[in-house]
């Protein structure tokens, strides 16, 4: 039984992580062919840094993570404040509004979006990448801040208000530094969820504006050399660090013992 | 150190009124407790004063200033809350000396007010600490000395001891009295538990369903409870409804109960309260005592033996007694024993809502 057990968990894994190994492995391998016997080459690396197209793309795709990341977090938390202390009108709706996009599919939403800003003028490109990465991921940032703020009581604010303090100061001295742990996993996922988006980006990219992800893809149409597995590996490194921070400081209840 | 009154207060939430006509004046520099039972609008109260409730009608006077439509922060309060409340990313001393901040006390005499108020609660050595590193009651403690740094017009206290076990409750609660004394503030403590009422306050108001059914001195609403409610929530009574006639009550069995409290005129129904350790119990040959009056015969029907005291229960033509007797005599009375109860007029009071 239990060798059973362990034996479908190595499965699995192998399963999981093979192919990301043999992707890996064939970035460093001399033949454009990706033929064997494996000799190692950085020869694909060195090629990336002068492929103008696959360097552009990767920088639109930091850039954008970065800014969503940004906005998301300022807005998703703003709303998860607003959600979980303040009363104001519509409240409820808001509330159950702002998660099913999470289950809507992102081709579903890319369509949407792309019919949206063709018909309100926003148009296609860098701009309208940027709108649909910040709507797609503020529901995860106020799911992220809102499980952080149902950790920190409400009496504290009142405590400081008692205290001397107005609203808005109760608020910056004492629920925002005990927040940040949710605030900055908030911002790595908003992060992540930019990086990884293919669909809406396919959808909203124009010829200078698209992101890695739509890149990668449209070389792999046209016939690829070991280049798309050297800019793989380092996306794969980006991202496996973000989520290893994710894990570090979103912790559950990490609000409240960091102090 | 300031005077607070509210003046007509009433709050409801949707249909339900939680509050309704609550005047009531703290004198300065006096503990007042509100008592109540759960849901009863103390919580309510209390954080109207604060300013964390508005009221839908009525007054909230500190000092001279009315405060009604004032912000909590403007206030000048202190509070403490019953979860004490804390701030856990800031050291003990930090927790203190926010209040401080707020009004632009900061540095050196910053410091030296947080120890002052530190070393009043006796936790001089704690600053450095964290909240989290202290058991419930120097937390509690903690609290305190933050709410009362500041100099607030104003202490307020919504059940702070009630998480803490019996015995830490009990030190507490002389802890408490002590700073309240060495400080002066006037406070207001908010408190389901009657004991605690009874122990530490100037006065005590209670609440019953959104409104203040008695205000005075402990002995005051103890001994001479004006309302059915207000004698059952402060202990055990013994209650006997009649009517009046020639200047006592006449109870349905034939008993006549004499009170030297004023009555109604003669034939109008009346309800009179007997705390039951006012009541004296004794074997038919013993000897009356001086002055107390009013004497039934009976038997017991229960004995409740707790080591310095027992409960006794008591029938006599029908009505019933209960009884609370120091653990004196030779030997405790049994079930069964033909007993004597006398007690005086002046420990029956009249109650003035309906029997
Ligand atoms: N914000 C609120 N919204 C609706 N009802 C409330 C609110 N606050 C208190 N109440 C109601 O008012 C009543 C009195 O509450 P409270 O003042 O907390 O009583 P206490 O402190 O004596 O237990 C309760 O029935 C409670 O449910
Ligand atoms: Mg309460």
């Amino acid at each position: 039984m239990k060798l059973a057990a362990r034996t479908y968990i190595l499965a699995v894994l192998i399963f999981l992580y093979l192919p990301i190994a043999v992707l890996i492995a064939m970035g460093f391998n001399e033949s454009p062919l990706y033929q064997l016997p494996f000799s190692f080459s950085s020869h694909w690396y060195v090629e990336l840094m002068s492929n103008r197209k696959l360097l552009n793309a990767s920088w639109n795709s930091v850039l954008i993570a970065a800014i969503t990341a940004v906005i998301a977090t300022v807005l998703g938390t703003l709303a998860a404040v607003a959600l979980s202390r303040r009363q104001f009108f519509g409240k409820e709706a808001l509330r159950l509004l702002l998660l099913p996009p999470i289950a809507i599919p992102w081709l579903i939403t890319g369509t949407a979006m792309l019919v949206f800003f063709y018909w309100t003028g926003i148009g296609r490109g860098f701009h309208a990448i940027l709108i649909g990465h910040v709507a797609l991921a503020i529901p995860y940032v106020v799911l992220v801040v809102g499980t952080g703020l149902t950790t920190i009581r409400a009496d504290l604010e009142e405590a400081a208000m008692s205290l001397g303090a107005p609203p808005v100061k109760a608020f910056f001295r004492v629920t925002l530094p005990l927040l940040a742990p949710s605030i900055f996993g908030a911002a790595l996922f908003a992060f992540a969820v930019s990086l990884d988006q293919f669909v809406v980006s396919y959808f909203l990219a124009t010829p200078g504006s698209s992101t890695l992800p739509v890149e990668i893809y449209s070389a792999i149409r046209k016939g690829f050399t070991p280049e798309i597995n050297a800019v793989c590996t380092i996306l794969l490194l980006g991202s496996v660090s973000i989520f290893l921070l994710f894990t570090l400081f979103a912790k559950p209840g990490a609000s409240r013992d960091r102090s | 150190m300031t005077a607070v009154d509210v003046t007509a207060i009433a709050k409801s939430y949707g249909k339900v009124e939680v509050l309704s006509d609550i005047t009531t004046h703290f004198p300065e520099g006096s503990f007042t407790s509100l008592l109540g039972p759960s849901g009863s609008g103390k919580t309510t109260l209390l954080r109207i004063i604060a300013g964390f409730v508005i009221p839908d009608t009525g007054r909230v006077t500190i000092g001279e200033r009315d405060v009604t439509r004032v912000p909590v922060w403007a206030r000048n309060i202190g509070m403490v809350f019953q979860s004490y409340a804390l701030f856990p990313h800031m050291s003990v001393a930090d927790n203190v000396a926010f209040g401080l901040a707020q009004r632009g006390v900061k540095g050196e005499p910053a410091r030296r007010e947080v120890q002052r108020a530190l070393d009043m609660v006796h936790l001089g050595g704690f600053g450095t600490r964290k909240p989290k590193q202290l058991s419930g009651g120097q937390q509690q403690r903690v609290a305190l000395a933050r709410a009362i740094v500041t100099r607030p017009s104003v202490l307020l206290l919504d059940e702070p001891l009630s998480a803490l076990d019996r015995r830490l409750r009990q030190e507490m609660q002389v802890e408490l009295l002590r700073i309240q004394r060495e400080s002066g503030l006037t406070t207001i403590f908010v408190t389901h538990d009657q004991e605690e009422a009874l122990t530490l306050s100037d006065k005590v108001a209670i609440l019953d369903r959104g409104r203040i059914v008695q205000i005075g001195a402990p002995t005051e609403v103890y001994e001479r409870p004006r309302t059915r409610f207000a004698a059952e929530f402060l202990g055990d009574t013994n209650f006997f409804t009649g009517t009046v006639a020639d200047g006592r009550v006449s109870l349905r069995n034939g008993m006549r109960i004499a009170t030297a409290s004023p009555l109604p005129a003669n034939g109008a129904p009346v309800t009179l309260a007997v705390r039951p350790e006012k009541i004296t119990v004794a074997t038919r040959d013993a000897a009356p005592e001086d002055g107390l009056t009013n004497r039934v015969e009976g038997a017991i029907i229960a004995s409740l033996y707790s080591g310095t005291a027992l409960t006794y229960e008591v029938d006599a033509a029908g009505q019933r007694f209960k009884i609370f007797a120091q653990n004196r005599d030779a030997r405790p009375l049994a079930r069964g024993d033909e007993v004597t109860l006398s007690w005086s007029p002046d420990h029956t009071v009249p109650i003035e809502d309906a029997p």
